[in-house]
Order: C-alpha cells, then sequence, then structure tokens
C-alpha cells in the first residue's frame, strides 16, 4: 500500500510541489506528467507506458494502490480529486482528462 | 448504561428507536473527508435529522412494506436514510454504488423500490428515468443542477413529527442482492428477525459500548458494515466514524484522530496494511529492526493465544501508536483471508476476527472468537446458527450447510432458486469446507461456480458474459476455474472463459487483441484471467441456454488447466 502505517505524517497543504504546476498546461502535457510520475512511483519504465494502456495491468496494481497515485497526483497538480473520480477509469488518458477538469 | 434488550424488540426500526433515545447525549456519528470533518452527532441529533427524512417519506405516502433502495459511498446520509426507511416500516434495498448504470436501473426495477436515495455522482451516471420510482433524492448535487424531477436531500427540515410505523418480527426488512444481473438477480430477503437475532449474537461476542469507536471504510451496502458498523454500534451506544476516502493516509491520521478501537475490513484492504507495515520495518536500521523483532518475539511468547491487547500495546507501544493507540480489533470477512496475514497482525498484538458468511445468512455463519486465536479457521458458529457438512468425504470434507434465525426466507420472485438453496431448513452454501473437533469450521474451495475477490466482491460468470458480446467467435462461456477444476484452496481465484471457435477460424493475435479489448472495459476485480479453446459444440437445453454443469464435466475430465489456459 500504499499505507506504510508507519509512516511520517504527510504534509497537510495540498500545495503544488514544484513550478511546473503553476501553469497552465494542455491536455497533453498534463498526460505526460501523469505517465511520468506512474513511472516514478511504482518503477515502471517510461518508454513502456502509453496513453491508452490499462494502468492496473501495466504497474501490475490494486485498486488501492490506483488511489495512492492518485494522491500523488493530486499532490503534483495542486488539485484535489475524490476516490469517486477513479470509478471505471482504467487507462492513462482518461485519467488524465479528470484531473484536466480540475486544474 | 444498559444495552438495549434485542430480544424485546419487534423490528430494526423499533430497536433504533430505542437507541437513539437511550444514547440521546452520546456521540454518534461522525463523517470525516481528508482532514474535514463533515458531520458531528449525537445520538438526539441523528434522531432528530432522521425524522425529517421520515417525515418526507410519510408525505409521499411511503409507509408499511414499501420499499426503497439506498444507493451511496460511505457516508453518514446512508444511515440517516436507512434509519428513515426503517422508521417508516419500509424495506431496505441497499444497493452496491459501484455497480453500473444498468445495473443500477435493473435492480431497482427489480427490486420495486418506490423510493430511490443517492448521492450526486452515482445519480449522474444512474440516469434513472422519471417514472422509475415516487420520489428519488439525491445528496450534495451542485447548487445549479438539472436535478429533473428529483430532490435534494438536504432540503428537508420539518418541525412535523412522523410517528413510527410498527412492523413484526417476520416482516421484511431488507433485500440485499447477494449477485449482479447478467444471470439472475439473487435479491435475498431478510427479516428483523433474522438480522436482530444476528445483533444479539455478535454483541454476545464482541461487546461495543459506549466509548467504542467504531471506523467505517466498507460502504454500509456491505453486510459487513451494515452490522458491524450501523445496527450493533448503534444498539450498543458506541461512535461509529465514517471516513469518506479509503486512502491510507487519511485512515491513518483517522485512527489517531478518533481514538479508533474497532475496524471492519476486506482481506485486500488488510493484506495492503500489512505490506506496508512489513516495508517500514524492512526500512528501519538494523540494530531498530533487530529490536523490534525481538519484541514481536517476546510478545508472541507472553500472550500465548489469548489476545492480551494491554500487554502488547506497552511492549510494541511505536506499531499500537501509529494505530491511533486505542486499537482493539479489526474484523475481517467478506472473502478468504490468508492465515499468514491473520498471525502477522497477532504477533503485533492486533488481533483479527476472521469471519465467514453469506448474504443468505444475514451476514455472519462462523467467526473466530479468539478463545483461543486461530488462524486456520474461519471460527465456530455464533450463537443461535448451527453448521453441517453435507455428504462429507474420507477426509471430512464437504458442503457447508447452516440453520438457524438469521437466515433468510428466500430469494425476491425467485421460487426455484429459493427451493434450491434452501433445503429441508437449510442454507446449503456451496462452499466446501470441515468441522473440526472442536467445532472450528476450516474452509477448502468452492463448490458452486463463482469467485470472490480480495476487496469481498462475489462475482459470478454468467453476469460478466454480456461485456463480451460480439465477440467473433460461434461461442463462449466463462466458468470460475477452481470450478472447472477443483481444488482445495481459497484465494487466488480466477475466471477463464472457453471459447468454441468457428470451423477453420484460429485463436490468433487479433482475436485476443478483440478479447483483451473488451476485458479491459471491465471494472478491474470483474475481469478473466485467461482462456481456453474448446472442440466441441456447447451442450444447450431445449430453449438453447447453455448446460454448464455438463459442459464444465467434460472440460474437467477432457483439459489440464496448467496446460489449457492461456493467461491474459
Amino acid at each position: 500500500m500504499i499505507a506504510v502505517l508507519l509512516n511520517k505524517p504527510r504534509a497537510k497543504d495540498h500545495g503544488r510541489d514544484n513550478e511546473r504546476s503553476d501553469r497552465m498546461r494542455t491536455p497533453q502535457q498534463t498526460l505526460d506528467e501523469i505517465l511520468d510520475l506512474a513511472s516514478k512511483h511504482f518503477k515502471v519504465a517510461r518508454h513502456a507506458l502509453e496513453p491508452d494502456d490499462d494502468f492496473f495491468d501495466k504497474l501490475k496494481i490494486d485498486s488501492l494502490q490506483a488511489l495512492e497515485l492518485l494522491s500523488r497526483l493530486e499532490h503534483h497538480f495542486g488539485v484535489e480529486i475524490p476516490d469517486y473520480e477513479m470509478q471505471g477509469v482504467s487507462d492513462f488518458r482518461t485519467l488524465a482528462a479528470r484531473v484536466q477538469e480540475r486544474l | 448504561m444498559s444495552r438495549i434488550e434485542l430480544e424485546r424488540q419487534p423490528s430494526l426500526g423499533s430497536a433504533l428507536d430505542a437507541a437513539l433515545e437511550r444514547g440521546r447525549d452520546l456521540l454518534c456519528l461522525i463523517e470525516a473527508d481528508r482532514e474535514r470533518e463533515n458531520v458531528r452527532l449525537t445520538y438526539g441529533e441523528f434522531a432528530a435529522r432522521g425524522l425529517f427524512l421520515a417525515r418526507a417519506l410519510e408525505e409521499c405516502g411511503f409507509g408499511a412494506g414499501h420499499r426503497a433502495t439506498i444507493v451511496m459511498s460511505n457516508q453518514s446520509k446512508w444511515l440517516l436514510s436507512a434509519y428513515a426507511v426503517f422508521r417508516r416500516g419500509g424495506v431496505l434495498v441497499p444497493l452496491d454504488f459501484k455497480l453500473s448504470g444498468t445495473e443500477h436501473r435493473q435492480l431497482i426495477a427489480h427490486s420495486g423500490a418506490q423510493v430511490v436515495v443517492t448521492e450526486y455522482p452515482v445519480w449522474r451516471q444512474m440516469a434513472l428515468p422519471a417514472e422509475a420510482a415516487r420520489l428519488v433524492l439525491v445528496s450534495e448535487a451542485p447548487p445549479n443542477a438539472d436535478l429533473r424531477g428529483a430532490r435534494r436531500w438536504e432540503d428537508f427540515s420539518s418541525e412535523l413529527p412522523s410517528a413510527p410505523v410498527a412492523r413484526q418480527r417476520s416482516d421484511l426488512a431488507c433485500i440485499v442482492y447477494s449477485s449482479g444481473t447478467g444471470g439472475r438477480p439473487k435479491g435475498c430477503m431478510l427479516t428483523h428477525d433474522n438480522y436482530l437475532e444476528q445483533c444479539a449474537a455478535l454483541v454476545s461476542l464482541f461487546p461495543f459500548g459506549p466509548g467504542s469507536h467504531y471506523l467505517s471504510v466498507l460502504p454500509t451496502n456491505h453486510a459487513i458494515d451494515f452490522m458491524v458498523g450501523f445496527i450493533g454500534p448503534f444498539v450498543c451506544g458506541a461512535t461509529v466514524v465514517h471516513l469518506r476516502t479509503i486512502r491510507p493516509e487519511f485512515v491513518r491520521e483517522a485512527f489517531t484522530r478518533y481514538r479508533i478501537t474497532h475496524m471492519a475490513l476486506v482481506p485486500m484492504v488488510l493484506k495492503n496494511l500489512e505490506r506496508g507495515l512489513r516495508q517500514r520495518l524492512d526500512d528501519l536500521p538494523a540494530a531498530r529492526r533487530a529490536l523490534i523483532r525481538g519484541l514481536i518475539g517476546l510478545n508472541r511468547t507472553l500472550v500465548g493465544r489469548r489476545p492480551k491487547t494491554w500487554l502488547s500495546r506497552r511492549l510494541l507501544w511505536p506499531i499500537h501508536k501509529s494505530f491511533g493507540g486505542a486499537l482493539e480489533m479489526f474484523f475481517v470477512g467478506g472473502a478468504f483471508t490468508e492465515p499468514e496475514t491473520l498471525e502477522y497482525f497477532f504477533d503485533l498484538g492486533i488481533p483479527v476476527a476472521n469471519g465467514y458468511g453469506l448474504t443468505e445468512a444475514g451476514t455472519v455463519i462462523t467467526v473466530n472468537d479468539m478463545r483461543p486465536f486461530r488462524s486456520d479457521s474461519v471460527g465456530k458458529p455464533v450463537p443461535g446458527t448451527e453448521v453441517r457438512i453435507l455428504a462429507p468425504d474420507a477426509d471430512g470434507i464437504g458442503e457447508v450447510a447452516a440453520r438457524g434465525r438469521t437466515i433468510m426466507s428466500g430469494y425476491l420472485d425467485d421460487p426455484e432458486l429459493t427451493q434450491a438453496t434452501l433445503v429441508d431448513g437449510w442454507l446449503v452454501t456451496g462452499d466446501l469446507g470441515r468441522l473440526d473437533s472442536t467445532g472450528h469450521l476450516q474452509l477448502f474451495g468452492r463448490k458452486k461456480n463463482m469467485i470472490v475477490t480480495a476487496g469481498g466482491k462475489n462475482i459470478y460468470p454468467e453476469d460478466i458474459e454480456n461485456a463480451f458480446v460480439g465477440l467473433p467467435v460461434k461461442e463462449y462461456c466463462i466458468f470460475a476455474a477452481n470450478y472447472l477444476w477443483p481444488q482445495r484452496a481459497l484465494g487466488g481465484e480466477q475466471l477463464v472463459m472457453v471459447l468454441r471457435l468457428e470451423p477453420g477460424q484460429e485463436l490468433g493475435p487479433e482475436l485476443q487483441q478483440k478479447l483483451e479489448e473488451r476485458n479491459r472495459r471491465l471494472p478491474d476485480f470483474k475481469r478473466i484471467h485467461g482462456f481456453t479453446s474448446w472442440q466441441e459444440d456447447f451442450p444447450r437445453t431445449a430453449s438453447m441456454k447453455v448446460k454448464r454443469e455438463e459442459l464444465a464435466e467434460r472440460i474437467r475430465t477432457q483439459l489440464v488447466r496448467d496446460h489449457a489456459v492461456v493467461e491474459i
């Protein structure tokens, strides 16, 4: 998990975690950044990830780990995305669209 | 404070009324979302809010025996709405909010629900036609949303009273669907007697009380949360904390902030907690790691097989502190839990009460009562429930059957299926098990064609076949792999598609790609794991339905699983 219960407390703010977050993004940029983050977080080669890939299959994750990815995206993009936004979402492109709506 | 005398209560509505009156000033319900707290209600405030809704139901003519469905995620309005339905003498139809809109519409129609209570994102996906229900209540709708005749849940406030509608023990309390819609909707009819007996049995084993703080992360349509996270804590005057996200970082914070004492989980979440703890311990510097491992070993020796939480807390405080420091135990059920996981938590001084149940049995059939703790069984039958093994083999393994006052009265509008499931007063479960010399039930697999995911969802193969309509093959059929090739084990259950190709057709990459595309459209827990090719036409009935049992028997005798199944 995700949830390493013994971890240090998470930073409370949902602040943007890098300067790239402060500019407007095109849908393509959002998608690319999501692929970068997923690759880094789940240690899968970036070139192995395609926008229409099923992230459950490609990253070999379960639905809880998908929520972990969502938390990571929230932190990166500085937005709050409710759990239910992941309902029925299984590919990076749709995920990026859900994030883009909230930027 | 005395507990509600459940045996004197005629219905869930009256039991809840008694609980709300008795606990008036006690903290009843908290709804938290991330770091925010949305709702905090005493029992008295809960009653007042629930009565607003009961009044609204009354005004639209909703009364004794009428049916209302709740389709909501884990939140306080679920419980408030359920109370209002029971107060009005209604029958509750809890639906899984994660089903598709089509499935929601089908089950609402099948249940005959006149009232639908839901939340905006679910309602939007449901696309319910106006004539489908007399009253549709939608919570959390944006201010400008066009609700097309549905009403806002939050709009109800009334000073007018709403008198309770009396029900009897034998009256229907809930219709709970134990399978989806592709095949045959299985609406389990559960009476007030079923629930009150179940509640009395569980409360006698695991008494909650004022000061018990139950963390609810499972949606309340889940049988475990309905009983352990709603009815049970309420009749004991405990506090329920709803968390609207299941993300571990927030779960972790909730443990500490609300001094959580109990929590129910499905195996997938428990496994993830274990993974996280193991990883964290592995990451410690070698000396600290060795120290903690030593303390875990010492705890194991001193505690033995009966939990001594006070001792474990002292020995392993850093671990217990990370769970808030007040945690008494976890409940786990809904699917198979690996014994290693149960042992891992027990060694840390966090007992996990592992149980076994079916919706048809009004939730729980057996549970581990910790006297002593055992990881190799799903426990002993709860008080009032009998278990026996039908046609046991030489090892004592056979089909599990259960009898008692918690067993459903049948499936809604399906006497044929009811007759096949309730035989001479016994619920025939379709699960394979053995009772050992101490009365503990051990499970060994399934006789029925279905799988249960680690997330606690029952998946029936016929429910997902529709997702593959149009696949360019002669015919196909989906089976649980363990049904085709029985094995004495649970866990790691998989679904396999059997394909009958057209004459001369080959199982090439193009066909495989089409299959995978359709598979990906399904939610991850409903996907097939592999496929196999079959060389004969499927046996069918006169009405052209596939004879699944006969086909399975032929496959079982002619194909070997390891060679025949191509994994996706």
